[in-house]
């Protein structure tokens, strides 16, 4: 698996602009594509929110840009913070970790070998330690020889020692869901593996506003958190973000807008898809649509969703994993109202 | 491409010297016989031209590192730690007292007193000699079988009884199977059940004390099974690049459960890894508790001094059976077991010592066994006494915050306990 995971690895992140740059020589004795060639398949409208009040500054920023900035402030409000994984020292290969090294020092954001079990073992000690630990691992895909330090002890530390010892200053980041040229192992969503172990909390984030307050706030938590990226967002979607840290809080899901007829629930890239759909449903079949983000997928907020069900929507779709959904059409057993599950049963 | 990331490597690998640009610089004058010379980023070594595969023992063995034989004589004068007679009595009485402590709460299990146990016999040297070797604000990360390293440190027996009846006194408020020790004070981090975890963990603990300048360490116990694990070889290699200030140590008792060393790996043993990670490595007779003191001090030492890892494989023998669970009379046979239990004790080895120094008698012997004994059984009597804890804290410590859907489960217990408590032993759990 390493082989062939670090030849994609490197290739995903600048497969593109080197490729770009390698045409000449015998390329230019091929004959040009009839049409621009599509690099990728994935097709979904990036909705910005607008630019906040509340925070100071704003910049303009795509979402790498926007967890660089939260590592940043989090780097320099907390001397004992320290980010480390595959890669990151040079800045990531989703750049998410850029000029870092060189503002905090190599003591702080620096490389480790490629070994995910390793990273998040290595993270656990770190926090049990007392310092803050920001650990990534470089795609979700790869996050599953960690599974086991995740689940039996980051999930577990506080609980089994009756809290004596916990690593709950363990924030784990990886890039997260397909970009559309990534295709079996650059593309997966596991948080549905991680979303029945309680102890962990699991926050995906729609946009850069929202990832960095929500980063900050995994940070900040005093219980180990993953913090899922949607990739194909790093650089698709751009905001004004504010400069300065922010909190946005966890194991809130967030409206982003009211409705009637049907209550459409996602997080990460799919709320741009919901959004869409909502707008197509209101102006072509005159449905009125909820559409809720639950940016924080464990442990979710069952108060919003359950408020919203309870509230009438005639019907409930849930854009996602059936983890989720299986939870919520129990909830939804008492309001008589259909649901429908936009993914397949076991294609999680 | 590929060729020109390698030139960019040479490049690097050259002394920077003012002169004409890249070109120029690649020329063989300033880069005399490249060929002679591997240039591979990972390896730094001479080309061979014979074709020659590298033995698996490279050297007949990793010796065993002693100080004192098996009659409890000092071997070489030199290695002697010339411990006071205070501190010996101390090594001596901490193994002897874990080893009554076993005794009991291995007969209370057979009585169904308990659920479960893990005896230390034979390994005893090994949890006391390293022990004594630290500060006491090292950070311990244990596997199971290190119960004389906390005891060393002070944890009192009513504490490690109340953890094996997880009764009300618990700190682990009765979440884990016994022998799952933990304690904030003593810098012993609580014992989980999944092997070689702790290995990783502990060298994260170790880079954060390394960045707090605090002039710890990290000690990290583990098996010669627990070894086999991908988190030992992650722990290793992690310790070895980030330069972590501690102390890998391996009790290498011979067993797995019921799997012997020879079809538990094939090198010589784990100390022979430790090249390979690029780990300071030693092996040393674990029944000598002298040998394990002066290997654990010194790699102690070294580990915070010039922030490296060291990696200490301590020889001994697991004479009980793996748990209450096992029965290692399938396995393996009664002399055997004997040999170590007879021959080879590091309670016996150190209790010649003792004797031949004049530092201890039959008399002394006689009383201690049966004062500790009481201790125990005093202990014992009172944890068995106290009630389990209440079932609310169930739902406590899965977050630092007790999350709405877990309130409303604590709740329904309640409801639940309120109306159908008679069906259930709740006279037994503290209310």
């Amino acid at each position: 698996m390493a082989a062939a995971g670090l030849a994609l690895r490197g290739a995903l992140a600048s497969g593109a602009a080197v490729a770009v740059r390698r045409r000449g020589g015998l390329w230019s004795c091929l004959s040009p594509l009839p049409a621009a060639p599509r690099r990728s398949a994935a097709h979904f409208a990036f909705q910005p929110d607008p630019a906040p009040s509340a925070y100071g500054q704003t910049q303009k920023m795509n979402l790498f840009q926007s967890i660089t900035s939260a590592l940043d402030n989090a780097l320099a409000k907390d001397p004992t913070a320290v980010i480390f994984g595959e890669d990151v020292a040079f800045g990531g290969v989703f750049r998410c970790t850029v000029g870092l090294r060189d503002k905090y020092g190599k003591d702080r954001v620096f490389n480790t070998p490629l070994c995910e079990q390793g990273i998040v073992g290595f993270g656990i000690g770190v926090a049990v330690a007392g310092a803050t630990a920001i650990a990534e691992i470089q795609f979700a895909d790869y996050i599953f020889p960690a599974f086991d330090q995740i689940v039996n002890e980051a999930a577990k530390y506080r609980y089994r020692s009756g809290d004596l010892f916990n690593c709950g200053n363990l924030t784990i980041r990886a890039p997260w869901g397909c970009v559309g040229h990534g295709a079996l192992y650059h593309s997966q969503s596991p948080e549905a593996f991680f979303a029945h172990c309680p102890g962990i909390k699991i926050v995906i984030p729609r946009s850069p506003l929202q990832a960095k307050g929500l980063l900050l706030s995994c940070i900040e938590d005093k219980n180990p958190c993953i913090f899922f990226e949607p990739k194909i967002l790093y650089r698709a979607a751009v905001e004004q973000v504010p400069v300065e840290p922010y909190n946005i809080p966890l194991s809130q899901a967030e409206v982003l807008q009211t409705g009637s007829d049907v209550t459409l629930v996602a997080w990460g890239t799919q709320v741009h898809v919901i959004k869409e759909v909502a707008a197509m449903a209101q102006e072509k079949l005159g449905v009125s649509c909820e559409v809720i983000d639950l940016r924080t997928i464990l442990p979710w907020d069952t108060e919003t969703v359950c408020k919203v069900l309870l509230n009438g929507s005639t019907a409930f779709c849930c854009v996602g994993h059936s983890s989720q959904f299986r939870i919520i059409s129990k909830l939804a057993e008492g309001t008589l109202c259909p649901l429908i599950q936009v993914t397949d049963e076991y294609v999680e | 491409m590929a060729a020109m990331a390698a030139l960019r490597a040479l490049r690097w690998r050259l002394p920077r010297t003012p002169g004409p640009g890249p070109a120029r610089r690649l020329s063989t004058a300033e880069f005399p016989s490249p060929e002679e010379k591997p240039q591979f980023p990972g390896a730094s070594a001479d080309f061979a031209d014979r074709l020659e595969f590298i033995q698996p023992n490279v050297i007949s063995g990793i010796p065993v590192y002693r100080v004192m034989d098996r009659q409890g004589h000092i071997v070489s004068p030199a290695e002697d730690p010339q411990l006071p007679k205070e501190l010996v009595l101390k090594l001596y009485k901490t193994m002897t007292l874990l080893n009554t402590m076993d005794r009991i709460l291995y007969e209370s299990q057979r009585q169904g007193r308990i659920s479960f146990y893990m005896t230390n016999y034979g390994e005893e040297g090994t949890h006391v000699g390293s022990a004594a070797a630290l500060d006491d604000t090292d950070l311990v990360f244990g596997q199971y079988r290190e119960a004389g390293v906390l005891m060393y440190r002070g944890y009192p027996l009513d504490l490690f009884m109340a953890q094996c009846y997880g009764n009300t006194s618990d700190p682990g408020k009765g979440r884990q199977m016994p022998v799952h020790y933990g304690c904030r004070d003593r810098h012993f981090v609580t014992i989980s059940s999944p092997l070689a975890t702790q290995i990783p963990q502990a060298v994260g603990a170790a880079y954060a004390i390394k960045r707090a300048d605090a002039n710890r360490a990290v000690i990290c116990y583990f098996g010669e099974g627990a070894a086999s694990e991908g988190d030992a070889h992650a722990g290793f290699n992690f310790a070895a690049t980030l330069e972590c200030p501690i102390v890998f140590f391996c009790r290498n008792n011979g067993y797995a459960i019921s799997t012997p060393t020879s079809e538990q790996y094939r090198g010589d043993g784990i100390a022979a890894r430790g090249p390979g990670y690029g780990l300071m490595s030693i092996r040393v007779d674990g029944n000598d508790v002298f040998a394990v003191y002066n290997a654990t001090k010194e790699a102690r030492r070294r580990a915070v001094a010039e922030n490296q890892p060291f990696l200490i494989e301590a020889m001994t023998y697991r004479i009980g059976h793996h748990s209450t669970s096992d029965d290692s009379s399938a396995y393996r046979s009664v002399d055997e077991v004997n040999y170590w239990d007879k021959q080879d004790h590091p309670i016996s080895r150190l209790r010649h010592y003792m004797l031949n120094r004049g530092w201890w008698d039959e008399e002394q012997e006689k009383g201690w066994r049966k004062s500790s004994r009481k201790m125990v059984m005093e202990a014992f009597e009172e944890a068995e006494r106290k009630p389990k804890p209440n079932p609310q804290l169930l739902f406590s410590d899965v977050y630092r915050e007790m999350p709405p859907h877990l309130r409303r489960q604590r709740a329904a217990l309640e409801r639940h306990l309120q109306h159908y408590g008679e069906h259930y032993p709740l006279e037994h759990f503290e209310k």
